[in-house]
């Protein structure tokens, strides 16, 4: 019983990282319905950026804070200087920019920052407050973390006139524009915040999985596991979905198909919604009259 | 007075489809000008060509000063507001949250908070059903929500495509009676786009005639209504 705790936990911490890609992955689906590949490799860089300013002598909270302005800027940046002179292409042109930029993410790392394997220092050591059998530090804290993203997330949304004009831009971009809203920042404002939280995925999930130029590719497929579960234009159901993965993928791992099989329960997850339920289990379903 | 929105010239196209042709018109500041027309001669697109959400050519001018070939939010922040047809509200957003985007632009916080409390006043429904989502309200309670999102802006302009479409008799009357009271009140120019050409011309100074994305006959409501031509074709007896 309690090794089973201790991977459900695990698991919850890992979900918490998954159910942040997710989130991402949802906040630019939603105002742009493109699903971005590069979601992982962002968010990977960003971390190695992080590692470099702890490795140069920063405290971990100022780099930390440091690389999560870094891809709040850095992603709308992105959105600016690539994603907006293909606004209006085709989906296909999309995707391959994205697929580009994954090219581009995953080997700038790699050529700067080289692919040997590094650690990653955790915020939340082990031996300091809730260490206990049945998580580590580590864990309750990226736990955390999350929680306070999502909240974070939520106020801004709810509460502040720019979370407001960004709903409204994703909902109807034609009667935003007409209140005198700029639309397409909106949208590099959003790929910003996503960025913004990949890259404090990142480095929640690196003390765990180890630094290198490939960390996230994985992490992104359990996040757009999640996505997919929960329902891919619901933000919440997306994060419940990212939990639910994170849970499944550990249990099932330690129990059942053993842990070199662990991405497949991702894979068949994946496979599985979009054959039975394509919008998730909280996902609108869109009714196109013909 | 003088000119608040002239047009000149004005072509519009959707992809290489020209929809107008040379349209020129002139808009008295504080008055109610109302373009009339069938389907398709060219009536939404005349807005649309204003708001910049069209591609177009020709000159428009607020208060002299051209405005064509702006973004469409800078021209809204110019102070012109449009109730697009279909009126554009925000169909899960709350009522409420629909009139706070009416005052995005504005930077007076009080205002925009005390002018919500105005339009609550004056559409008493919309105040019982500002927590709900608009795309439950009737077809006309949307219809004054978007009339009501637009006024959020505190417009020079007010730009309305077909406020009548698709309400009952006894709503339509009650809109229009609110446009004469903004109007009055306010002092906010209208430009106003109709199906329904005997309301129209009730309510309207000025009015142009559409056909096939050109000016036929243009005039006084007045003038208009009595024309032989117009009478006909667009008011029936």
């Amino acid at each position: 019983m309690e090794a089973f705790l201790h991977q459900v936990f695990s698991g919850l911490a890992t979900g918490g990282i998954y159910a942040s890609m997710a989130l991402a992955l949802v906040m630019i689906y939603q105002s742009t319905h493109h699903i971005n590949f590069s979601q992982g490799e962002m968010a990977t860089f960003c971390t190695f950026i992080a590692w470099a300013l702890i490795e140069t002598g920063f405290p971990y909270w100022v780099a930390f804070f440091a690389t999560v302005a870094i891809g709040l800027v850095g992603g709308m940046a992105i959105q600016r200087i690539f994603l907006r002179p293909v606004e209006n292409a085709p989906i296909l042109t999309n995707v391959i920019v994205f697929i580009g930029l994954l090219v581009i993410f995953n080997s700038t790392a790699g050529w700067i920052f080289d692919h040997t394997i590094k650690a990653f220092p955790s915020p939340f050591p082990r031996g300091t407050f809730f260490d206990t059998q049945y998580f580590s530090s580590h864990e309750i804290g990226s736990i955390m973390v999350t929680l306070l993203v999502l909240v974070a997330l939520y106020a801004f949304f709810r509460f502040t006139p720019l979370g407001l004009a960004m709903r409204a831009a994703a909902q109807n971009p034609v009667s935003s524009r007409l209140v005198g809203i700029r639309v397409s920042w909106m949208l590099a404002l959003g790929w910003g915040l996503a960025a913004a939280i990949g890259a404090i995925a990142g480095m929640m999930v690196a003390p765990i999985v180890y630094l290198d130029p490939n960390m996230m590719a994985g992490i992104l497929l359990y996040g757009f596991a999640g996505a997919l579960l929960g329902g891919i234009d619901n933000p919440w159901g997306a994060v419940f979905g990212g939990f639910v993965v994170g849970v499944l993928e550990n249990v099932l791992g330690a129990y059942v198909i053993g842990t070199e099989l662990k991405l497949t329960v991702a894979l068949v997850l994946i496979v599985g919604v979009l054959t039975l339920k394509p919008t998730g289990l909280f996902g609108k379903v869109v009714v196109t009259r013909v | 007075m003088g000119a608040i929105l002239q047009a000149s010239n004005l072509d519009a196209f959707y992809g290489p489809t020209q929809v107008l042709f040379g349209v020129g018109f002139e808009l008295r500041e504080g008055g109610i000008t109302t373009i009339l027309g069938a389907n398709g001669a060219g009536k939404t697109t005349t807005l649309r060509a204003v708001c910049g959400m069209v591609r177009t050519a020709g000159e428009v001018r607020l208060e002299g000063e051209r405005i064509d070939g702006k973004a469409t939010e800078d021209i809204v922040r110019k102070g012109i507001a449009h109730v697009p047809d279909g009126r554009g509200t925000f169909t899960a957003l709350t009522v409420e949250e629909n009139l706070r985007l009416g005052g995005y632009v504005r930077k007076d916080r009080d205002g925009v908070a005390a002018d919500i409390e105005r339009l609550y006043e004056r559409f008493p429904r919309l105040k019982e059903r500002r927590r709900q989502q608009a795309g439950t309200l009737s077809g006309g309670e949307q219809q004054m929500l978007a009339i009501s999102r637009a006024l959020m802006l505190r417009p020079r302009l007010l730009l309305l495509d077909e406020p009548s479409f698709g309400l009952a008799p006894l709503i339509v009357k009650e809109i229009f009676e609110i446009m004469r009271t903004i109007n009055r009140e306010d002092g906010v120019s209208m430009l106003l786009v109709e199906q329904n050409a005997s309301l129209a011309l009730d309510l309207a100074d000025h009015a142009y005639l559409l056909e096939t994305g050109k000016v036929v006959i243009a005039g006084s409501a007045d003038t208009i209504k009595n024309d032989e031509q117009v009478r006909r074709s667009y008011l029936g007896y």
